[in-house]
């Protein structure tokens, strides 16, 4: 949930995770939320606790937030506008007699 | 949009652009996200409301634990440690939520430690009988549904994301205490008397959650003009009103207003005044319980430093055995 990792006030505070599920399996895990703990085993343990206490979850996995790189919402026209112009990567972009079939 | 071109609304800080960017995101009803660039003030009014949501999650703990070790059976102590296990989980998303915003946990307990962060006035007062944990089941969690539906849709993605977890398990929250309020109405004329004395306690108090009247809510204004806010605060408390009274009829329990009447004209329910003085009183830090609720706050974090402590060294140790372990391969 937490796209910056925070800084903290004392220096003490446990390093931030960011935690992905998988509801049940053939799916893909995805980002749940965050959490503090000390260690990659106790950020399993806090997840468990924290984002499956209904059965939400067949796997996690916990990831340091520091390790994520994210692309800038600054740059985000410039760097996602090649895909912008290209409807011919879209398949209604064809046009295709009425009546042919299975296309 | 990186930078703004100098025009007349330019600031000093050359902002403008950003400005009119986040303007538009939020007209358009699209969700700002942590690393969009967002007005001073949005920030500090959603850390300032996040927090106190947070606050009031973890310090709404204690009236209820107040009762797990008295539960009258072994189904409603399940149910009563679930439930509060539950407010705990509920805070950490919302402090989740509140750091993405730059303010730090440790930053955010010292606050409310020290009482410079509120949370909600309602975790002011007791639990004096088993039916408060009905009540507050009923009322309380209630009203923080009426609440917190509409803040699903805010305009912060994070806040709104957590909110979306939240409500779908406040929902058993709610039904947990209108059944547990049921089963004492239906029971002895004891007990009956007991859930109508808790009902009588709590109805006030839950309606002054909605916060002040409209005309004197300092933030409502703007912070429905960010789409923070969807609803204002006496929209919300006659929604609210006009759920519980069939509910409070279905539970053969009263509603202590001798002015609630249904209005025919409006389509809604007319209700008495709203002793805001008490409200007043309490948020300063005279309810009943202010002293006790956050003398345990402290109580618990200081002693729970050590399992903090040993837990971060313990990690510390195994990451470094970890490197001589692959320093040696």
């Amino acid at each position: 949930m937490s796209e910056t990792p925070s800084s903290t006030s004392s220096g003490q505070e446990w390093p931030l995770w960011e935690v992905f599920v998988r509801s049940r399996r053939g799916l893909a895990h995805t980002h749940a939320g965050s959490l503090h703990a000390p260690d990659a085993e106790l950020a399993l343990r806090n997840a468990r606790d924290l984002y499956t206490r209904r059965g939400e979850g067949v796997s996690l996995w916990v990831v340091p937030s520091a390790a994520i790189t994210a692309s800038s919402p600054d740059e985000k026209d410039p760097f996602f506008e090649p895909s912008a112009d290209k409807p011919y990567r879209h398949p209604t972009f064809y046009e295709i007699p009425e009546g042919v079939k299975h296309l | 949009m990186a930078t703004a071109a100098p025009q007349q609304t330019a600031r000093p800080d050359g902002t403008a652009g950003f400005q009119a960017a986040f303007d538009a995101a939020v007209a358009a009803d699209e969700r700002i996200e942590p690393r969009d660039w967002m007005p001073d003030a949005y920030r500090a009014t959603l850390v300032r409301q996040i927090a106190q949501h947070a606050h009031s999650e973890i310090i709404g703990m204690q009236p209820e634990a107040n009762w797990i070790t008295r539960a009258p059976s072994l189904r409603r102590k399940a149910i009563l440690m679930a439930k509060v296990q539950d407010e705990a989980g509920h805070g950490l998303y919302l402090y989740s939520a509140a750091e993405t915003l730059g303010t730090g946990r440790d930053e955010l307990l010292d606050k409310l430690h020290s009482g410079r962060q509120k949370y909600s006035s309602i975790f002011n007062y007791p639990t004096l009988t088993w039916a408060d944990v009905g009540a507050i089941g009923w009322l309380v969690d209630g009203a923080a549904i009426t609440n917190q539906v509409p803040l699903c849709r805010c305009s912060y993605g994070p806040y709104a994301r957590a909110m979306v977890r939240i409500c779908k398990e406040e929902s058993f929250h709610q039904r947990q205490g209108y059944e547990l309020l049921l089963a004492l109405s239906r029971g002895t004329e004891a007990q009956h008397a007991m859930a109508q004395d808790a009902v009588d306690r709590w109805w006030w108090p839950s309606l002054m959650m909605f916060g002040p009247p409209d005309d004197e809510s300092a933030h409502s204004a703007q912070s429905m003009e960010w789409k923070i806010k969807r609803h204002s605060n006496d929209e919300l408390r006659q929604r609210f009103v006009d759920i519980c009274v069939p509910q409070a009829e279905s539970l053969g329990l009263t509603l202590p207003d001798p002015e609630l009447r249904w209005n025919e004209e409006r389509g809604q329910h007319d209700f008495g005044p709203i002793d805001w003085t008490e409200f007043k009183q309490v948020l300063k830090g005279n309810g009943p319980c202010n002293e006790q609720r956050i003398t345990q706050r402290r109580r618990a974090h200081d002693e729970g430093a050590w399992v903090r402590e040993a837990a971060a060294a313990h990690a510390a140790k195994h990451s470094k055995a970890t490197t001589e372990e692959g320093r040696a391969a």
